[in-house]
């Protein structure tokens, strides 16, 4: 589905030169879904703007089942971090907003949205303004909008970080639903062990800045039944975590998993 | 901007009211110390207002309600697309950027004679000094206001595969609009002095020269009557770019 081929990412603020990826190998099967985990700024965000086609490497090569690199691919959604949505807009607007940019307005566009809107328990607050919405709910407003523009791929940026522990785990749980039910190929970012093996199948960790791949860790038991609370989860978590630690590199991720 | 939302929903009816009442008590006072006829007393004022209005100082009221909007107007035409466009195009604020700052601290009202010379003794002429002030002022704002636009928000509607245009249509000018109001309720209060400026002489319309020739017939309940269109000219501009303001940034109010 997605391939990454030897990429590199550097920013140049002026006369600095911050290296922000480094030989980034990656191969997306389709269907499957990832958490990437890493420090923060280690360029979680700049993979997956990368991997959306919003910004270019400096170095490699990305393809997208088969196409080559471009502007931002019309099978490909991306939930920024803190959302992403316009607060001049109301949860209608925002919502509809890729659509109206694919020129998919009026009848058609509450043809696709208002199911969405119905799975993701919106349709109370379609007028209203993003400031009006508590944060689980801005967050399915933002996977509303995605979900309009029916991604083959969906990308999101550290989705649940700012939501308290309920509504990240209802919000885990309506993911997942999402993924299975739309057949979607999922790209998570998340600072949370926890988060990362639950909704995971395959674990990408990321060293510190500049991120290389540290290793992929496969998770077989991710999306079984009670997974949250079976022994094989918390082993996978200590698994993800030594990795993380290795060099001591710990401060960011080691309060997440009990 | 929510403080600014705030503040305008408790400009509510009876607080207008109190603030009527607490200005033309402080007036009262004022006038009754100072015990001059160049300052009379409200009611005077009031009344003589009330009497002139209809017989001939509505024409003056509408000639500078007409000469103020319309500069305003055009400023706002002028400024706000083009502060948009060198906001947020770095290359094209590197050229103007100094141009800009030069001619911003030009005390332009001194250019009167030169654009009276130009344009004419006409309506033009007060026009485009009116207007070239406000320019100024909006324009700045707006190019500030553009360039601290987040990039959160471009990046968000760039994902969804927005066209240069469509970001300017549904981040870029959105984001700003506030700011914009805001200049503009500043460059309102500009406006009017400049008008009152630009009035005082070669020309017998407009309330300008009203005050200025009432008070050369030392006729100082008139020239009160005169002072309280010209307010009265403001208040009504400042509801309608708050009414404006409602209609454009409805996210403002909830
Ligand atoms: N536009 C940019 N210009 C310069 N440096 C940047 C830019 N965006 C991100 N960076 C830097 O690149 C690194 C990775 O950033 P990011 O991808 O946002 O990390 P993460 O999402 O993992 O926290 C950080 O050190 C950040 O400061
Ligand atoms: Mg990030």
């Amino acid at each position: 589905m997605l391939t990454l081929n030897k990429v590199s990412l550097t920013y140049k603020n002026g006369k600095n030169a911050v290296p922000a990826l480094e030989d980034i190998n990656l191969n997306i099967v389709k269907g499957k879904s990832y958490a990437v985990i890493g420090p923060s700024g280690c360029g979680k965000t700049s993979l997956l703007y990368l991997m959306a086609g919003l910004i270019q490497p400096t170095a490699g090569e990305i393809r997208l089942a088969g196409k080559g690199p471009g502007k931002p691919q019309q099978k490909t959604a991306i939930i920024l971090q803190e959302y992403g949505l316009l607060p001049w807009k109301t949860v209608w607007e925002n919502a509809a907003l890729g659509l109206k940019f694919r020129n998919v307005v009026g009848e058609e566009a509450q043809k696709i949205l208002y199911p969405i809107f119905e799975e993701l328990e919106l349709t109370e607050c379609l007028r209203r303004y993003p400031s009006q919405l508590s944060g689980g709910q801005k967050q399915r407003v933002a996977l509303a909008r995605a979900l309009a523009l029916r991604p083959e791929l969906l990308l999101m940026d550290e989705p649940l970080s700012a939501l308290d522990a309920l509504t990240r785990e209802n919000l885990q749980e309506l993911i997942l639903k999402l993924w299975r039910k739309h057949q979607i190929t999922l790209i998570l970012v998340t600072h949370s062990i926890e988060e990362a093996v639950y909704l995971g199948q395959e674990i990408v960790i990321l060293s510190p800045r500049p991120g290389k791949i540290r290793a992929v860790v496969t998770n077989p038991g991710m999306g079984s039944k009670g997974y949250r609370h079976n022994q094989l989860f918390h082993q996978k978590c200590s698994e993800i975590r030594s990795i993380l630690e290795e060099n001591g590199q710990s401060e960011h991720t080691s309060q997440v998993c009990s | 901007m929510s403080t600014q939302a705030r503040s305008v929903h408790k400009n509510s009816v009876t607080s207008y009211i109190f603030a009527v009442f607490f200005l033309l008590l402080g007036w009262e006072i004022l006038a009754r110390i100072l015990n001059s006829p160049a300052l009379p007393e409200p009611l005077p004022a009031l009344i003589q207002f009330i009497r002139i209005f209809p017989q001939g100082l509505w024409e003056h009221f509408l000639v500078s309600t007409y000469r103020v909007v319309l500069s305003l107007f055009l400023g706002i035409a002028f400024a706000v697309p083009l502060g948009l466009y060198i906001g947020r195009e770095e290359k094209v604020d590197r050229f103007l950027a100094p141009h800009v700052y030069l001619l911003y601290p030009i005390p332009k009202i001194a250019l009167l004679p030169v654009i009276f010379i130009i344009f004419k003794i006409g309506d033009t002429s007060k026009i485009f000094l009116i207007t070239l002030i406000i320019f100024f002022q909006i324009l700045v704002t707006t190019r500030d206001a553009a360039k601290k636009v987040p990039p959160a928000s471009i990046i968000s509607v760039l994902s969804l595969g927005a066209s240069r245009w469509e970001i300017y249509r549904n981040v870029i000018i959105p984001a700003c609009l506030p700011e914009i109001f805001t200049a503009v309720r500043i460059s309102l209060g500009t406006a009017i002095s400049v008008l009152f400026f630009a009035e005082s002489f070669a020309t017998i319309k407009g309330l300008g020269y009203f005050i200025f020739e009432t008070w050369s017939r030392i006729s100082y309940t008139e020239m009160f009557a005169g002072i309280l269109a010209l307010s009265l000219l403001g208040f009504f501009l400042f509801l309608l770019i708050d009414f404006l303001q409602r209609l454009l940034c409805p996210w403002l109010y909830v």
